[in-house]
């Protein structure tokens, strides 16, 4: 869906971008990693061309975005800022609209679709009229959200977008994000220096410094299989959280001991260990039983089973 | 007439036409010099906005024009515009551009960054962006740039009166020179009330919702159209000739006061700094001026008096006035003064000042070649004895006078001379020599008649038909009230004196005030 081929970016003398390759699949999620200042951000406006290339190529659905009209390749490409970068002389219903206005949709047909997109941003209908200066920063947030997915651009590209808020409205909003039906099928690139919130939202992650990708690959491969040292130090600090969180239960299914106490299935295996264990920790059991749709199995898991098998796993795909 | 006993509403109420009108014109200058600028001001602000490198040098070049004093601007557009509203506008015009420059640049440039970067994102183009965004954001900026720029304007407005393009400026100057309050003030109220009351307005505009800021776009400009307007209201009815009259003439009894009463007479009037006016009368764009009858430019530029046929404009014969003080203090000085008595007639004089306006020799020059011409002139001794204070008047006339006076002296006695000339009007003057500021100065006997002594009209009318009985009545009444000597007239008669082109009056067949007044009258 885009194909991004030796791209650099020189301002002056810096290279801020350093001839960088990756590709990113139909629906797929990329992340793109990294620390302050890597160039990650200045790779996600090249792909918009708010920020033009000094050399390489990018084809967006097999179109060199060169031999578009920069305003109408934006126009295609739903993209979320890191403050929102809302109008403040905009009501709510008119930020929403703004695409829409520009692609010259209907005023019934703006009105419909900006409703429907509040609503599946939970975003009460009152505040339809209301400047974004009067909203919280989660709800700016959303605002920003249903700003880039309104007109339904099959690419999104979205810059630290859950970088300005708190923890826990951060994580909310997240997680109301990623079921959102409106994004299963887009294709999308993603900035953000957060470690634990790219291994989240992540299919596949490009980790970058100076310029320059060091590994592109799944969580699981960065985890296990880092190209170098800076891929290994760079997650040193979350690693068992990391691995915990990124490791599925159909990942060790085979290892687990293979048998079920009959009680009822309470998890299935696309779960995550970190979230087995919760689970288990949560329950009055010592033991929860999770299913296996693919071959119909069901396994009563305890906690030490659990994490030996991990241990088991975790040294069978590093060696 | 008692002008000093009237209270500012009397004044108000008796010159409500004339105030309408001068108000009128002012908003009228204000607003379409104030159009114009937003029509260049804007669009450039916007160009060095997307264009930064740019801004150095018009932001630069419009702070120059900011820091030019308006009175110096005014005399160098005058070849370029000649006078009246086209350099007044223009001027105005150059005053309001930086702030609505430096605000829409400061406007447009301070839209947050990553407002702008959305917009782009969005899919927005140049140009959206520039309408949807950037404006309607920077427009509180960008108005309070206009509030600063009309208030500028109303404020500089009043200096338009100078070059005969009207406004409130007419009654402030007028009465400054007359030291008449009611004038200036029925001029400063009204300009300060409309500094106040448009600062007002546009403050409310610039405070509205933002989201009605859109609606105000469309608004604010018809409402300046409409207010630009006001300025062709006052000159819908002009005349066929047009007289220019400088601000001390228009207050007179022997100047437009009279002109009224004793003639009748009806004519297009502007008001125009006596620094202007002969040569804008040359240039045709005034028909009638007012001038004295000894003035060097009258010769330059080819003009001739009209004949004061009802005896309106009082003998001005001119003779220094000393404080009893001074002839006290310095027992040579009335003696040396009178050495100039009787040397000097109208032609003599008309030449001194010819030499000086248009040979443009300076006054001292003139003076010493005069004296030396007539025997008087002896080197200076460098006295130390005391020091006179010679006054003068703020034209070329008294300069010479003041600067015969300096030589005279210096040469004659042992005393030291200070000269304090170019003090302004004839209130400022006599002010300084009343208050001990100056010992000496030279005054003519029709202005110390009407201006300084407030004579009852029937006494002024048995007057002024003969020079020695207002000399008289004059150095009399001055030595009573004033404590103020009037010494030997020095000969010529500097009268206030209506004039035309001397072609124009020629073709028309006139040659008194009363003619002008039937030929203005026929058709």
């Amino acid at each position: 869906m885009i194909a991004v081929d030796n791209l650099s970016k020189h301002f002056g003398q810096i290279k801020a971008v350093d001839g960088i390759s990756f590709n990113v699949n139909e629906g797929e999620n990329l992340i793109l990693l990294g620390t302050s200042g890597c160039g990650k951000t200045t790779t996600l406006k090249m792909i918009n061309r708010l920020i033009e290339s000094t050399s390489g190529k990018i084809t967006v659905n097999g179109k060199h975005i060169a031999d578009t009209k920069p305003e109408e390749l934006r126009r295609g490409i739903g993209y979320v800022l890191q403050n929102t970068g809302l109008f403040p002389h905009y009501t709510v219903a008119q930020n929403i609209a703004v695409v829409p206005q520009l692609l010259k949709w209907d005023k019934q047909r703006i009105e419909t679709r900006t409703r429907e997109m509040m609503d599946k941003l939970n975003l009460d209908h009152t505040y339809f009229n209301v400047f974004p200066g009067d909203l919280s920063g989660g709800q700016q947030q959303r605002v920003g959200l249903a700003r880039a997915l309104v007109a339904d651009p099959p690419v999104l590209l979205m810059d630290e977008p859950f970088g300005a808020l708190d923890p826990v409205t951060r994580a909310n909003i997240r997680r109301e994000f990623m079921e959102l039906d409106e994004l299963k099928r887009k294709t999308m690139v993603m900035v953000t220096h957060d470690v634990l919130e790219a291994f989240e939202l992540g299919d596949r992650i490009c980790l970058m410094d100076n310029g320059k990708i060091i590994q592109t690959g799944t969580p699981a491969e960065l985890l296990f299989k880092p190209t170098n040292d800076f891929v290994r130090e760079f997650l040193k600090e979350q690693r068992l959280l990391l691995e915990f969180r990124s490791i599925k239960l159909s990942d060790i299914w085979d290892l687990l001991p293979d048998k079920s106490n009959g009680e009822a299935v309470a998890i299935n295996c696309n779960c995550s260990v970190w979230e087995t264990l919760e689970a288990i920790n949560e329950s009055k059991e010592s033991a929860i039983t999770a299913a296996n749709p693919l071959n119909g199995e069901a396994k009563t898991i305890t906690f030490t089973q659990l994490l030996s098998t991990f241990h088991q796993y975790q040294n069978s795909v590093t060696a | 007439m008692n002008e000093g006993q009237q209270t500012l509403l009397d004044f108000m109420r008796q010159e409500q036409g004339k105030l309408a009108a001068q108000t009128l014109t002012h908003i009228g200058l204000t607003f379409i010099s104030l159009l114009i600028a937003i029509a260049i001001g804007l669009p450039l602000g916007i160009l060095i906005a997307r264009k930064r490198k740019l801004s150095g040098i018009v932001l630069g070049t419009a702070g120059v024009f900011q820091t030019i004093p308006s009175i110096a601007l005014l005399g160098f557009l005058i070849p370029a515009f000649g006078i009246g509203a086209k350099p007044a506008i223009f001027a105005l015009l150059l005053y309001a551009l930086l702030p609505i420059i430096r605000n829409t640049y400061t406007g447009i440039t301070g839209v947050d960054a990553a407002i702008k970067e959305a917009a782009y994102g969005m899919g927005m183009s140049y140009s959206q962006v520039l309408f949807k965004v950037e404006l309607p954001l920077a427009m509180p900026v960008i108005l309070a740039g206009i509030r600063t720029a009309t208030v500028i304007n109303v404020g500089v407005a009043t200096l338009a009166s100078l070059i005969a393009a009207g406004g409130l400026g007419e009654f402030i100057f007028g009465g400054i020179s007359l030291n008449n309050t009611n004038m200036i003030l029925a001029g400063a109220i009204p300009a300060a009330m409309l500094a106040i009351l448009f600062d007002f307005l546009l403050s409310r505009v610039q405070n509205i919702d933002l989201k009605k800021v859109r609606i105000g776009i469309k608004v604010i400009p018809v409402a300046l159209f409409i207010l630009a307007c006001f300025y062709f209201v006052p000159s819908a009815y002009a005349g066929k000739l047009v007289a220019g009259f400088t601000p001390e003439f228009m207050g007179r009894r022997d100047g437009d006061l009279g002109l009224r009463d004793r003639y009748g007479l009806k004519i297009h009037t502007v008001v125009i700094s006596d620094a202007v006016m002969y040569k804008a009368a040359y240039e045709k764009h005034l028909d009638v001026i007012s001038g004295y009858s000894t003035d060097g430019r009258l010769k330059a530029f080819d003009l001739v008096v009209l004949n004061d046929d009802k005896q309106i404009f009082p003998p001005y014969y001119a003779a220094p006035i000393v404080s009893q003080e001074a002839l006290r203090k310095f027992p040579d000085l009335e003696k040396t003064l009178n050495l100039l008595a009787g040397k000097i007639d109208d032609s003599t004089m008309t030449n001194l000042n010819y030499k000086v306006d248009y040979l443009h020799q300076s006054p001292e020059k003139v003076a010493t070649d005069f004296l030396i011409a007539k025997g008087l002139y002896k080197q200076p001794r460098n006295g130390n004895v005391g020091t006179v204070r010679i006054g003068s008047k703020i034209f070329v006339e008294q300069y010479i006078l003041a600067s015969m006076y300096t030589t005279l002296i210096k040469g004659c006695t042992d005393y030291d001379v200070s000269t304090k000339t170019g003090l302004g009007g004839t209130q400022i003057c006599f002010g300084a020599l009343k208050n001990n500021e100056i010992d000496v100065y030279p005054e003519y006997t029709g202005t110390g008649l009407l201006v300084m002594l407030s004579v009852k009209p029937r006494i002024i009318d048995s007057l002024v038909t003969d020079k020695n009985k207002t000399y008289d009545y004059v150095s009399r009444q001055f030595d009573n009230q004033y404590h103020i000597k009037w010494l030997n007239p020095i000969g010529f008669n500097n009268t206030y004196a209506l004039m035309m082109r001397k072609s124009q009056a020629e073709k028309l067949n006139i040659k008194t005030i009363s003619d002008l007044k039937r030929y203005l009258e026929s058709n």
